[in-house]
């Protein structure tokens, strides 16, 4: 920790060395997070960091969070458990494509319209990396993988366009090949009260595809905040979403401007209002003694 | 007739591509991928003309599978550990369905805590599901197996799904030299699926998987799986003998290893069996009258064969790779039920090989020397682990770096 006491981005990172392959997109999600983490200030111990199984759901062992790689396709289900049973606790969650959009797919629209106060971060190769290189539910249609030598027939999911479908009040996407977007949209994400979907197109080096790897991204990438586009609506956000699998817009693409309440608070909220009503627990029983 | 040099997973793959399978829904896990990698390369190439399609979980996977099968079709599909554990709500609906189709598992130890390597928890989970279950030692045992338990799942007095079950890495991953029969010659012994049950065809409109609200239809039908699994362990041998003759290599639903004159016997499956063997070669030099039973069919359990073969020896040790937490080997209890009734003999209970670790030698001669002090003094049934003092050191030496600086560390 810093002298000040103030965090600093090294005091998030575990002694585990990740084992990634060299030039894997999820070393500069690692590193984002990290100082998305120290801007933000909370101590790891007040974080739980939890993930499905994946290279990319390793990424909670390489911070000091409470760590928690847990199942494949239920990264989700396990963040809403913590969350719920620590309310206070800061709650990350972390996958890959397969994870999140296969497997895991019908854990999202539920996470989502009870708008549990949790952070999602999708780490989207196209691609099983850890099962190495087969099709995933993001690669586009025609990727040949080893599950489909000649070329894949399905259309993928555009996951920013089934997030915003499903009511998500916030909606990024970035690549680690902009350091500094990739934090902020990481840091806005975790700031935003209720559930944030954060989708990271974070090459395979090895299985990928050659052509979307880091130096491309940067070359292509489309800042949204240098386009003057107004996140603020969803129905736009949902158009621009359509640019999915073509051009790679990063930044922000739908903030509610007035998110509504999280699951938490509402809860919170009613036992507020029924406490007081609430009769004591004595009297329930003193209705059963005979008269 | 070709042979070639393959893996486990690879003569997996054979065996479905030589049943000329009509469809194959598909989900990748480690350590099953290479068999259907290898399935989409023949399924493009027109090596085999089915359809390959990779799902978006086991669950959804077996559901397909099931439901393809329920068309009439020929159906193959292939998981492992996880993946097998979460298709389990539709293990045991396709069996009910009563629609033959093969599932090759390929076993890895479950989580938590999360490992790759082998051991049998997970294909013994779907142990009770309606499914019939061969295991198999070598890489032409798998490819042979794929074969007849389709010809044994079809048959119209079974037709329940089968599983073929290897090991994970020992087995999926080792190239053994291996027989690929003509597929002529497997036409003959397999011919093509003809469904009298349950199938689609013109006006001949049926409804499958209904509900029955009242325990006398559900125990009905429950119980014609059973008749249906005790008529397959009858069929096993007709069917075995068919491909003996057809192929020249014979299997029984148990197979006896060195057990005419064996006083002593160890219980096995799978490829570990094979460490097993070499340790009965090996203990036999010594002077010891040792043999192996390896357990090939587990559903349906072969109790009268394996009654028989066990009565009367001096002692008997199961070694399990799986542990059913709160009593201990799965197949120690099988083969001890098995033997209940008649005065058995001594049963020892080894449970050994947990997430993948390996047997040595020196787990054999502990065994020997328990089977030979259990001749006099008899047995008790709790489970004995395989774990060497040095293995305990070591894990001993991790723990303390796990607990960092704390005083109880290792302890
Ligand atoms: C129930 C179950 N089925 C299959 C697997 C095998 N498996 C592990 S990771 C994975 C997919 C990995 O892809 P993705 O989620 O996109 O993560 P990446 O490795 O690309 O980061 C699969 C299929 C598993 N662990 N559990
Ligand atoms: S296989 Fe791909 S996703 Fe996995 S670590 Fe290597 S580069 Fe990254
Ligand atoms: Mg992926």
């Amino acid at each position: 920790m810093h002298a000040s006491g103030a965090l600093e981005a090294k005091d998030y990172k575990s002694d585990l060395k990740p084992i990634w392959c060299p030039g894997c997109g999820d070393f500069g999600v690692l590193s984002a997070l990290y100082r998305a983490l120290a801007n933000i200030g909370r101590s790891p111990h007040e974080i739980a960091f939890v993930s499905g199984i994946g290279c990319s759901s390793r990424i909670p062992g390489y911070t000091t969070a409470y760590g928690f790689n847990s199942v494949h396709g239920r990264a989700l289900p396990i963040a809403q458990g913590i969350k719920l049973a620590n309310p206070d606790l800061l709650v990350l969650v972390a996958g890959g494509d397969g994870d999140g959009f296969s497997i895991g797919g019908g854990h999202v629209p539920h996470a989502i319209r009870r708008n549990i106060d949790i952070t999602y971060i999708v780490m989207d190769n196209q691609i099983y990396g850890l099962t190495k290189g087969q099709l995933s539910p993001t690669s586009p249609r025609g990727t040949h993988t080893v599950t489909s030598p000649e070329g894949s027939l399905e259309d993928p999911v555009n996951p920013l366009l089934y997030v915003l479908g499903y009511g998500a009040h916030f909606v990024a996407q970035s690549t680690p090949a902009d350091q500094i977007g990739l934090t902020a949209v990481i840091e806005e994400a975790i700031r935003f009260p209720g559930f944030a979907f954060v989708n990271v197109q974070s090459p395979c080096v090895t299985f990928g595809d050659p052509n979307q790897q880091l130096k491309a991204h940067k070359e292509g990438l489309k800042s949204l905040a240098k386009i003057n586009y107004d996140p603020s609506h969803r129905v736009k956000a949902m158009a621009l979403a359509q640019t999915y699998g073509k051009d790679l817009y990063t930044g922000v693409f739908y903030r509610n401007p007035n998110p509504p309440p999280t699951f938490d608070s509402l809860v919170r909220e009613r036992q507020r209002h029924m406490a007081p009503q609430a009769m004591p627990r004595e009297k329930i029983l003193d209705t059963f003694l005979p008269h | 007739m070709s042979r070639d040099l393959l893996t486990g997973n690879a003569a997996a793959a054979w065996g479905a591509r030589l049943a000329e399978v009509d469809y194959i829904p598909a989900y990748p896990i480690t350590p099953q991928t290479e068999i259907i990698e290898s399935l989409a390369q023949w399924v493009n190439s027109e090596n085999l003309k089915a359809r390959l399609v990779t799902m978006d979980s086991e669950h959804s996977m077996l559901t397909a599978a099931g439901a393809a099968a329920a068309t009439g079709a020929r159906v193959f599909t292939a998981t492992s550990s996880q993946g097998l554990l979460y298709a389990i709500e539709m293990l045991y609906t396709v069996a009910g369905w009563r629609v033959p189709l093969v599932l090759v598992n390929v076993s890895r130890a479950l989580a938590a805590p999360i490992t790759l390597e082998p051991d049998h928890n997970d294909v013994l989970a779907a142990r009770d599901s309606g499914w019939l279950q061969f295991h198999a030692e070598t890489c032409q045992e798998v490819l042979d197996s794929v074969l007849m338990a389709y010809r044994l799942a079809e048959h119209s007095d079974v037709l329940l799904p089968a599983i073929v079950n290897l090991d994970g890495f020992y087995l999926s991953f080792t190239r053994e030299p291996v027989e690929i029969p003509e597929v002529e010659a497997v036409r003959e012994f397999l011919p093509a699926y003809r469904p009298e049950h349950a199938r689609f065809s013109a006006s001949h409109a049926m409804a499958q998987g209904v509900a029955v609200l009242g325990s006398s239809a559900y125990a009905f039908f429950k119980y014609q799986m059973q008749r249906a699994a005790e008529a397959a362990l009858d069929l096993h041998d007709h069917v075995a003998s068919e491909f003996c003759a057809q192929f020249g290599r014979c299997y029984g639903a148990v197979e006896a290893y060195r057990l005419d004159d064996a006083d002593f016997v160890i219980v096995m499956v799978n490829s570990f069996s094979t460490v097993g063997k070499a340790a009965v070669d090996r203990l036999r030099i010594a002077g010891n009258k040792i043999g192996l039973l390896r357990l090939r069919l587990v559903r349906p359990f072969p109790q009268q064969e394996i009654a028989w073969l066990l009565n009367g020896r001096r002692a008997v040790a199961v070694i399990d790779q799986n542990v059913s937490i709160g009593k201990g080997g799965i197949l120690f209890c099988e083969v001890a039920s098995a033997l209940a009734g008649s005065s058995p003999p001594p049963l020892l209970s080894y449970v050994g090989g947990l997430g993948g670790r390996r047997f040595h030698d020196e787990d054999f001669d502990l065994i020997m020397q328990a089977l030979r002090a259990a001749e006099h003094e008899g047995a008790r049934p709790e489970p004995h682990l395989l774990y060497s003092a040095a293995e305990y050191e070591k894990m001993r030496e991790l723990l303390r770096v796990a607990h960092g600086s704390d005083p109880k560390a290792g302890t």
